[in-house]
């Protein structure tokens, strides 16, 4: 029998421009071969640079900033796309095959309303009219679980949710009837508890409908609730490619194995409290009009974590701006050592900013990049011990130690690093000032998973080491599992619950931290059907 | 993560009305308020030219007992400031004063000379702008190939001429060797609007060549700056013509920058017509802004200085107000 999709040898090249002007030929995808049936999903799995997108993209002939497509076929019913003229690869794009982004936020165009956007391709390849194609996506949007049905199309993409706007993109990929769609980390920037709706969404609808899907992502977990069968991928080579439920109970191969383990790691007891080193009391906080906390109290003992933990736009980074005093509040107090702080930055003292620090998502937009690395982790150096030139250099060097980076280091610039090594980098800039309280915000989420995993057992070590207090924000229950000693669950600006690990994340919960625990994927063939008949929140078809 | 009901939607409409109107009217009451201190410069401005009405008028006769006799007929012997009042008073009723050198209505010549003027700037916008936009796309679809390059070095090359150059060429090629255009550009009362439109002929394609190459690069550059945007790759996904993703998706999202040029540049056409109703002898408000310069008509050239400065105002608070109605998180807020 043929299959929906066939790809065969897939070889995919860019061509890399070297300083000296020379260029060469980067191979993206090697030998990359599998088979997709009607109605089946296969989820790609791997790490940034694994080359899932590529071969996602490639199944619209398409490749992004000079992609290309050198070797193998890409076979849609029998028809190799890499051998189409323009003319003929825009008959399929849109019509046959589909693509769902990772950010429907910024895949949607923003100045029209979703409507036309959902319709348009459907409407251009001529596939149906302009009433059909409106019938079909106001039946599509109903099957995706989205609000007012008739009327959703009537918005524009900034006027609904970040959820709706992937269910919306998942309508606007199915509403051509293709064969095949590919689904590109769709719920990668969605918080667990919006996560597990599209995820829902999302499955129900291939099964509505038949099309065949790839689904990419990192997550092994999420991957293991929608695919039939599970392809790893590795600096664009296939690791292991077989039925779902091989890979997640029997995997072969160390890498897959180490992929599977990941979301075991669990930290040691949690150990005696001492003396308490930062606590907020009644903070409220806001910007302009908006109150973004509401009467929020804390404390964090001398040397733990504590980890606040909830969803986007609950709260959590303005929690950090309001304690390192970049955000005033508007009521409360932050007590530090039994000292109260000024509530404004430019209020404190310099000992007082030296002692806590901070370390940001994305360690890319928080460096300098016209600065060395000797520099950006010198600064602090020079700022809070007045240190310079060779004295600097060497405690320079002895930081870079700390993260596992050696001295030839010194004089790359951030772009010259990896993801992970730029977060290091950022680690190093916070321990510089020999601070007691680290403010972590979110430092993993834009990390691979096993890059991650390196960093928060670096944060751990390190805090063996130097004693250091966390206020880890994060959005993934099973970082929290893992670092922290004390846990505070924050919805809508409030904490909801608080106290050890231990307590907070057993039973019995409150609606809200049982809804947030329940939502996050576990490596389960059938979890995600159980948790939604758990809920009876099963879309209806 | 609920959905607003109808009635949320009705209020969000009518509240996305009261911000809008209140963005505008600030916008607008901001142009009022520039527009005064434009009058303040201009006015006061023209006072510090160097050179004195009464000695140039007087001519030989200007011993200095007559020129005090002319300037305090001419009221310059009060202070500046109660001069200005009474002006600033004069134009909010439509009445610019007197001219000093023939004793005219300065408001009735003003009218009719710049509506000449808007003539010629009006025609050439017309031809300049959608041309400029299509040239724009154009290079945008083609980015980096023959027509790209082709169209972007003819710019550059128009750019970087003078405009009276430009007329001058013009001059020669259509009227001295090939004899098709009139010259000089004269409209009078009593021309058929076919008969003004062959007659300035010559002069709309000097400011068309003039202005087309800025808008023609912002709109290229501007288009360009989204088109890497994600959305865009969505549409060449849903396998969208290259010229449809350009119009319908990426145009739509550079409004603002493009409607900005063209506003500066549609003030620089009514502006630039000074110089070419000079070479083109085109009896419009350039023309009779040097006119007046030259006798030290004072009262003209207030009033041409301050027209000037209006319409610059007025097309910026224009293109601010597009702008402003482009944005659909304005106009539509959540």
């Amino acid at each position: 029998m043929r299959e929906m999709l066939s790809v065969r040898d897939l070889r995919i090249e860019v061509r890399a421009h070297q300083a000296d002007g020379s260029a060469s030929d980067l191979v993206l995808v090697d030998d990359v071969s599998f088979d997709v049936g009607k109605g089946k999903v296969l989820g790609l799995i791997g790490e940034s640079g694994a080359g899932k997108s590529t071969i996602g993209l490639s199944t619209l002939a398409y490749g992004r900033g000079g992609v290309r497509i050198s070797g193998g076929q890409v076979l849609l019913d029998g028809v190799d796309v890499t051998a189409l003229s323009p003319g003929g690869v825009r008959t399929i794009r849109g019509a046959r095959v589909a693509y769902v982004a990772q950010s429907a936020a910024a895949a949607f165009n923003p100045a029209h309303k979703l409507g036309r956007q959902v319709i348009e391709a459907t409407v251009r390849h001529g596939l149906m009219t302009q009433p059909e194609a409106k019938k079909r996506a106001q039946y599509l949007f109903k099957v995706l679980g989205l609000p007012e049905p008739e009327r959703f199309g009537e918005r524009y993409p900034h006027q609904v949710s970040g959820g709706q706007l992937q269910r919306a993109m998942t309508a606007m990929a199915l509403c051509a009837r293709p064969e095949l769609i590919v689904f590109d980390e769709p719920t990668t920037a969605l918080d667990v508890t919006t996560q597990i709706e599209v995820l829902a969404a999302i499955k129900h609808a291939i099964s509505e409908t038949g099309t065949a899907a790839l689904y990419i992502t990192h997550d092994l977990a999420v991957v293991a609730q929608v695919a039939d069968d599970i392809m790893v991928l590795r600096h664009g080579k296939t690791v292991e490619y077989g039925p779902t439920r091989q890979i997640i109970e029997t995997p072969r191969e160390d890498y897959t194995k180490a992929l599977v383990s990941i979301r075991q790691a669990v930290r040691e007891p949690v150990r005696k409290a001492e003396e308490e080193l930062l606590k907020i009391e009644g903070l409220t906080a806001g910007y302009s009009s908006m109150t973004v906390l509401h009467d929020v109290s804390l404390s964090l003992p001398k040397g733990q974590t504590l980890a606040v933990v909830g969803e986007s736009g609950s709260g959590k980074s303005t929690l950090a701006r309001v304690v390192t005093g970049l955000l005033p509040p508007r009521q409360g107090t932050v007590t530090f050592k039994g000292e109260r702080l000024p509530p404004a930055r430019k209020e404190r003292t310099l000992e007082q900013l030296r002692r806590v620090q901070m370390i940001y998502q994305m360690a890319d937009t928080a460096m300098n990049p016209r600065q060395k690395v000797s520099d950006i982790i010198g600064r602090p150096l020079t700022l809070y011990f007045g240190l310079r030139g060779a004295a600097r250099t060497s405690r320079v060097t002895e930081l870079l130690g700390q993260i596992e980076m050696g001295p030839q280091f010194l004089d790359r610039y951030p772009a010259e690093l990896s993801g992970g090594q730029k977060q290091r980098v950022a680690i190093a800039r916070a321990l510089a000032a020999e601070p007691e309280l680290i403010l972590c915000d979110e430092p993993t989420s834009a990390l691979d998973p096993l890059v991650a995993e390196g960093i928060l057992k670096l944060l751990m070590r390190l805090q063996e080491a130097t004693a250091v207090s966390y206020l880890f924000i994060t959005h993934d229950i099973a970082i929290v599992r893992a670092i922290a000693d004390r846990v505070a669950v924050m919805h809508r600006g409030r904490i909801v619950r608080q106290g050890d690990k231990a307590s907070v994340l057993a039973p019995p919960y409150d609606d809200y931290t049982e809804k947030l625990l329940s939502s996050v994927p576990e490596m389960q063939i059938g979890w995600l059907e159980r948790v939604l008949a758990g809920r009876a929140l099963v879309p209806a078809a | 993560m609920s959905a607003p009901g109808n009635d949320q939607i009705a209020t969000s409409a009518g509240r996305s009305n009261n911000l809008l109107a209140r963005l505008i009217l600030r916008r607008i009451l901001l142009g009022f308020g520039l527009l005064l201190a434009a009058s303040m410069l201009v006015y006061g401005g023209v006072e510090m030219l160097p050179g004195d009405f009464a000695a140039t008028y007087l001519g030989r006769d200007a011993t200095p007992e007559s020129v005090e006799h002319v300037r305090k007929e001419l009221g310059l012997d009060r202070p500046m400031i109660q001069r200005y009042g009474e002006w600033l008073g004069g134009i909010v009723q439509g009445d610019f004063g007197t001219s000093w050198s023939n004793h005219n209505s300065v408001a009735e010549q003003l009218w009719k000379r710049l509506g000449n003027s808007m003539l010629l700037a009006v025609a050439s916008a017309a031809i300049a702008v959608p041309l400029a936009l299509g040239l724009g796309m154009i290079a945008v679809r083609y980015r980096n190939r023959f027509p790209d390059r082709a169209i972007s070095i003819l710019s550059l090359a128009a750019v970087s001429l003078p405009e009276f150059f430009i007329g001058y060429l013009l001059i020669q090629f259509f009227t001295v060797q090939l004899g098709v255009a009139a010259f000089p550009a004269t409209v009078y009362d009593g021309m058929s609007l076919g008969e003004r439109l062959s007659a300035i002929a010559l002069p709309v394609l000097t400011l068309v060549v003039a202005v087309l190459a800025h808008m023609m690069r912002m709109t290229r550059s501007a288009i360009l700056n989204v088109m890497s945007s994600p959305y865009v790759e969505t549409a060449e996904l849903k396998g969208l013509s290259a010229l449809r993703i350009i119009a319908e998706h990426a145009a739509p999202n550079a409004v603002a920058p493009i409607v900005t040029v063209i506003a500066l540049n549609l003030a620089a056409l009514v502006v630039g017509v000074v110089v070419i109703e000079v070479v083109f002898v085109y009896p419009g408000i350039g023309q009779y802004m040097v006119d007046a310069v030259t006798v030290r008509d004072m009262p003209v050239v207030q009033a041409c200085g301050l027209i000037f400065a209006a319409i610059y105002i007025v097309l910026n608070l224009l293109a601010d107000i597009v702008s402003i109605l482009a944005n659909p998180r304005l106009r539509h807020p959540r």
